[in-house]
């Protein structure tokens, strides 16, 4: 099972970061996003071919208000 | 005077840096980031909310700011390091406000996970802000590994409670030769002044604009506070004196009384 932003999710092995950002409505041009996949940051231009493994922890994060 | 605060190799006009938390709603933000006249404001990283309601990064982009990522809410070097590296992919720029938080209840810093932290995020080549406590010596540690500037506490954050210990903060302004920023703990105008008239170079508020009942009105009267703070400090303020010392000559003063 994938955790997607700490939730169960049907995303699948071997679907790209690119993929699981188009699920949750960002294109991979979106401003201000960035995502990490098992505790390490995935740079934007590895998002198309970054393929999940079975069990990956997978982290889209954003800016939010803040301190 | 009218010198600029220079952070990083930039540049900046104004002294006043501005936190986004609390505020109600963007409109509100983006209102109280104009009166404030802050260029450099503090936004966090967090879970993308797929429901939320209007773009902070396009609010801010359209207020003409530049971003300070921060590590909120982490509780170790390794996580901030991580949370730093991805507001550089986010945000596209290297400056971070390092927190490391080492207690829930006052949420003062981790000293020694703190300091690593930085040590690691400069090596990286990150413009590292540390949020650190107003302890002097920290702060010249944390100067010598290579931070841009130092951020020491007021007093615990979002408290109001100003600045309790305001020896520490002129100590810390003689221990480093970076900028010192005073982070957390301002409560009202006044605190930002004290902050910068005993020697801050900026200050930063948040909860102290964003909680107030009306945050563009605060964020007006931060701003004026840290320009007639940092004015009163390049004036030189005069000594204080247990007595009184006439400001009027008693030279020509008349005899009124009549002698009995």
């Amino acid at each position: 099972m994938i955790l997607l932003n700490g939730q169960d999710s049907d995303v699948r092995a071997g679907e790209t970061v690119s993929a699981v950002l188009s699920r949750l409505g960002l294109a991979e041009d979106a401003r201000g996003v960035a995502v990490a996949v098992d505790g390490e940051v995935v740079p934007r231009d590895g998002w198309r071919s970054f393929t999940l493994g079975e069990d990956a922890r997978v982290e889209v994060l954003t800016a939010m208000q803040g301190g | 005077m009218s010198e600029a605060l220079r952070i990083g190799g930039r540049e900046y006009r104004s002294r006043l840096l501005l936190g986004t938390g609390g505020f109600p709603s963007l409109e509100l933000l983006a209102a109280a980031i104009a009166a404030s006249g802050s260029e450099l404001v503090t936004v966090a990283l967090r879970r993308v909310d797929p429901s939320a309601r209007g773009s902070l990064v396009d609010v801010l982009a359209a207020a003409g700011v530049e971003l300070l990522p921060n590590t909120a809410g982490c509780h170790t070097a390794r996580d901030a390091v991580l949370t730093a590296k991805l507001a550089r992919e986010a945000f596209a720029t290297d400056l971070v406000k390092l927190e490391v938080i080492g207690d829930e209840d006052t949420l003062l810093p981790d000293a020694p996970e703190l300091l690593r932290a930085a040590e690691e995020l400069v090596d990286d080549g990150f413009v590292v802000l540390p949020y650190t406590t107003d302890d002097p010596v920290l702060a010249r540690r944390l100067a010598d590994v290579g931070c841009a500037a130092v951020m020491p506490l007021g007093s615990p954050i979002g408290s109001g409670m100003g600045i309790r210990n305001p020896y520490n903060i002129a100590l810390i302004r003689e221990a480093v030769t970076v900028p010192v920023v005073l982070d957390a703990g301002i409560g009202t105008a006044s605190d930002a002044t004290l902050a910068m008239e005993l020697g801050c170079d900026a200050v930063m508020a948040a909860s102290a604009v964003a909680r107030a009942r009306d945050p563009v009105r605060m964020a007006r009267a931060m701003r004026a506070a840290v320009e007639a703070g940092r004015l009163a400090r390049t004036a030189g303020r005069i000594p204080r004196r247990l007595y009184a010392t006439a400001s009027t000559s008693n030279e020509g003063l008349p005899t009124l009384s009549i002698p009995t």
